[in-house]
């Protein structure tokens, strides 16, 4: 058996951005990990489907804790992005204000930035607005410049964290699905559909599904609410319209719709926000699609020209609570790392440093910190230098010159670089995530036959993951005590 | 690297300009195509119909192809596969991607040749969960024709033009059951043979009035919500392959990132009667200028604008070239080629091609400022498919005057 009897530190449930940034900061400080996830990869939840901003947490409540992480999180992102080839661009945010109301507002947004750190916000002039976003709809009344705001990877960042971790000595147990826990003197016993973990902490990072997670370790606390986000992506070709992320005035329930660009080129509108009951329920709607098209012409009317590439879906974890739900029990050895709703990408990495802290000074035995080299991963942002550009490395490995994706201009390198990786995509959709193909205007048109054909190659090679665990038969806790 | 004469896609349009270049006299000619073999898409069109109009006889669709591979290369064109154009950088330069480097590439014309593609069903914004197994005419036809794959399960189509006929008889011989082809128009727009062997021969009908209101199935795909748009009402279709067929738009983003001028109607680059482009020594053809139109009209008008090319780089572009818009009233979507050359050459076959949105049994108009320049025979108008406007009123427009509107009467 694959490591089901070897006893870990700690297990981490849910292999989302929060999930693998805790692995990756606890593996770093020589804890054993086991990161665990119902899915077939990393970071496929509300990880993978949100706005893909680098929040400077401006608009978080002062004082609280999503404030303070968020804060640390971010600054520590934008560094880490840089050395691991992270795709993030510092775009800035415009906060526009439409109605005299929303106008009226915004003094109270400066100062509540200003309170959260972010001394760089200031009100500017709707002539400056205008001059910075010549395509913006004429009538705005007056706007926020938040310079700090970014654009960022929500796939390359898990990923990197995740392989950073492996490398670091965690375990990773995808497609295992958590039935069950049993809490004893020294340990846990976590029962998955793939085999029991044992462990002697629980950090439970498993969003959309941490309260079904904590009720197994005794705890009701809380309940999440699934909540709906619908997105729309643009062409390319509909860039040029915008220059920074574009917000309106936040409502007491939601941030409202945004438009952005993306570190891929595109522009994206977003997200919709509907309290749904299914934790898996990421369709999209005709009344969803509608309300984003409308919200979007009206902020930029030349985005009715252009073409739409991709509709999504992804659901936020809210809870009751406006702040983190961040716990750790030393008596239970148990850390939940719940209600993060939409700014995990963000905070991810101050909720590592803040979880392992907490973790540590409940007793989990920390090694000092070493200043770790993180993974560099491949590059698949639009702003800086991709292999398809980059002569030098054409003429040293032609593959690299070889398109396979037009659209967004993936070469038959980049596809063998992720099929073979230390944590390879199990499907189509990983290698999306990884090298951006099958993601363009097409959507598959051209190179959809080609990729399937490259990526069932690697299948019938056989070539099982180096990380995967083979499937061992079923256990339930009742059949564990018979 | 400098060439006299760039030609971007090596498809129908293309390889029908290089021919044409070549036998003209018109210099070096270089034919790029981003695909490892030439021809376009016709390479995957396996079933017969190409070739009536430009080479007078009909071939199967990889025929086709195969022959004006290897007649642009017996011409002396050189042709580069696998190879990309990845940025314009000036006015007649460019970026070359491809497995032997970066390249740079000087030409003295360029021809735009960069064919269509179908709207996939984000385009198409339809909602409702997003399992594999839904795909266009385009990605099935590689997937079956190129890779050889073998499909099961019951498929629907959306759309019932030409190609959505073709993507049946696809599916139907990938070893797919293929449930019906669904429009949102109140009949199919292609020949009435079409749905007639359909019905008789793979026993699949046309579902009018019906549109595809939500996917549904999570993992895999279990079936579509379909409306009836004349009473509202829906009904659940099981289905395992989602094939989304035409709704034509131009590749055009080369041409856009050329800062061309574009047609709101065609979404293609502006082109005169010549074809060429706003930019001098610029020209476009093919369903870069008409998505879609079959291959031989793509390949008539490369020929058309090669003779452009070659009159141009002889006695060099003109100046500031006197051009008429063209432009269409709705229910009329585009109208191709949409400016008229003043003192130029009539279109391609002599002939405008235009686009309805609408059934209609009618008359076409030509006025300017009101005064009427043409009023065609009755057409019966049908939806997707071309509808032809002669030329002859070119001489009578006013070459001073405001733009030629062209109108369902």
């Amino acid at each position: 058996m694959t490591g089901d009897s070897a006893l870990a530190d700690v297990a981490i449930i849910g292999a989302g951005v929060v999930g693998t940034a805790i692995a990756r900061t606890l593996a770093l400080q020589d804890v054993s990990c086991v990161l665990i996830d119902a899915a077939n990869d990393v970071g496929t939840g509300t990880t993978k489907a949100n706005t893909a901003i680098l929040h400077t947490g401006f608009d978080t409540v002062p004082g609280s804790l999503e404030s303070r992480l968020l804060r640390r999180g971010s600054a520590l992102l934008q560094e880490y992005a840089q050395r691991a080839g992270i795709p993030v661009e510092r775009t800035g945010a415009l906060l526009v204000a439409w109605t005299a109301e929303q106008a009226s507002e915004l003094p109270a947004i400066w100062d509540k930035a200003h309170q959260n750190g972010c001394a760089d916000v200031r009100l500017i002039t709707t002539r400056e607005l205008y001059r910075r976003e010549p395509h913006l709809c004429p009538g705005a009344l007056g706007a926020l410049d938040i310079p700090g705001e970014s654009i960022i990877c929500p796939w390359t960042t898990p990923l990197a964290y995740a392989t950073e971790a492996l490398a670091a000595g965690a375990r990773l147990r995808l497609r295992c699905q958590v039935t069950g826990i049993r809490t004893g003197e020294t340990e846990h016993r976590v029962f998955t559909t793939t085999g029991v973990v044992r462990c002697r902490w629980v950090v439970n990072a498993a969003g959309l599904r941490s309260d079904l997670i904590d009720r197994m370790l005794g705890g009701d606390g809380f309940t999440i609410q699934p909540r709906r986000g619908e997105l729309i992506v643009f062409d390319k070709l509909a860039r040029p319209l915008l220059t920074a992320i574009l917000l309106p005035v936040p409502t007491a329930r939601t941030k409202g719709v945004l438009v952005a660009p993306t570190v891929y080129g595109n522009v994206l509108l977003g997200p919709t926000a509907e309290d749904i009951p299914d934790r898996g329920d990421t369709a999209t709607t005709a009344t969803g699609l509608a309300a984003l098209l409308g919200a979007g012409h009206r902020i930029l009317p030349a985005l009715a020209g252009e073409e739409v590439t991709a509709v999504y879906a992804g659901l936020r974890a809210a809870t009751a609570d406006r702040d983190y739900q961040i716990r750790v029990d030393g008596a239970r050895r148990y850390a939940c790392v719940a209600g993060i709703r939409s700014t995990g990408l963000s905070a991810s990495l101050g909720i590592a440093e803040y979880v392992a802290d907490e973790l540590g000074g409940a007793g989990l035995r920390l090694a000092g910190k070493p200043e770790p080299d993180p993974p560099v991963m491949p590059y698949i942002g639009q702003a800086g230098m991709r292999p398809y550009q980059d002569a030098a490395r054409i003429a040293a490995d032609p593959e690299y010159g070889r398109i396979v994706c037009h659209c967004e201009r993936v070469t038959r390198g980049e596809i063998r670089d992720a099929l073979a990786s230390p944590l390879p995509p199990a499907d189509l959709d990983g290698l999306r995530r990884r090298t951006r193909v099958l993601n363009g205007r097409c959507q598959g048109f051209y190179c959809g036959a080609t990729v399937a054909a490259l990526l069932a190659e690697r299948d019938w090679a056989g070539a099982e993951p180096s990380w995967a665990v083979p499937p061992a038969a079923r256990l339930s806790p009742a059949a564990e005590t018979a | 690297m400098k060439t006299d004469v760039l030609v971007i896609g090596a498809g129908p349009a293309g390889l029908a300009a290089a021919v044409e270049l070549r036998r003209l006299g018109a210099g070096s000619v270089l034919v790029v195509d981003r695909d490892d073999q030439a021809g376009g898409i016709p390479r995957h069109s396996a079933h017969t119909g190409f070739g009536a109009r430009d080479l007078r006889r009909v071939l199967s669709g990889p025929a086709y192809a195969r022959r004006y591979a290897a007649a642009a290369a017996d011409a002396g064109a050189e042709i580069r596969l696998g190879t990309a154009v990845t940025g314009w950088d000036g006015p007649r330069r460019v970026t070359l991607t491809s497995a032997a480097g970066v390249e740079s590439v000087e030409a003295a014309a360029v021809l735009l040749a960069t064919g269509c593609r179908e709207r996939p069903r984000p385009a198409r914004l339809v909602p409702g969960d997003r399992p594999p197994g839904i795909m266009t005419t385009g990605e099935l036809q590689r997937r079956v024709y190129l890779a050889g794959e073998r499909l099961a399960g019951g498929a629907l189509v959306v759309g019932a033009e030409h190609v959505s006929f073709s993507a049946m008889v696809t599916l139907a011989h990938a070893g797919a059951d293929v449930i019906a082809l669904v429009t949102h128009l109140p009949r199919h727009t292609s020949y009435a043979a079409f749905a007639l062997a359909a019905g008789w021969r793979w026993h699949v009908p046309v579902w009018a009035s019906s549109v595809v209101r939500r996917v549904e199935g999570r993992k895999q795909l279990a079936g579509v919500e379909l409306a009836d748009t004349r009473t509202g009402e829906t009904r659940f279709v099981p289905c395992d392959l989602l094939v989304f067929t035409g709704d034509w738009i131009p590749d055009h983003e080369l041409a856009r990132a050329a800062g061309l001028e574009m047609d709101p109607g065609t979404r293609g680059p502006v082109i005169d009667t010549a074809l060429e482009t706003s930019e001098p020594g610029v020209f476009a053809a093919g369903n870069l200028v008409h998505a879609a139109e079959t291959a031989d009209i793509a390949a008539l008008g490369g020929r058309h604008a090669a003779q452009g090319i070659a009159a141009e780089l002889q006695r060099g572009p003109a100046p500031e070239p006197l051009r008429l818009p063209v432009m269409v009233e709705p229910p009329l979507l585009w109208i191709s080629p949409n400016a008229v050359r003043v003192g130029g050459p009539v279109p391609p076959r002599g002939r405008f091609v235009l686009r309805s949105r609408v059934f209609r049994r009618a008359r076409i108009e030509v006025r300017q400022e009101g005064r009427r320049l043409a009023t065609s025979n009755p057409y019966r108008i049908v939806p997707d498919r071309p509808l032809p406007l002669g030329a002859a009123w070119i001489s009578r427009a006013d070459p001073g005057g405001g733009p030629v509107i062209v109108r369902i009467r």
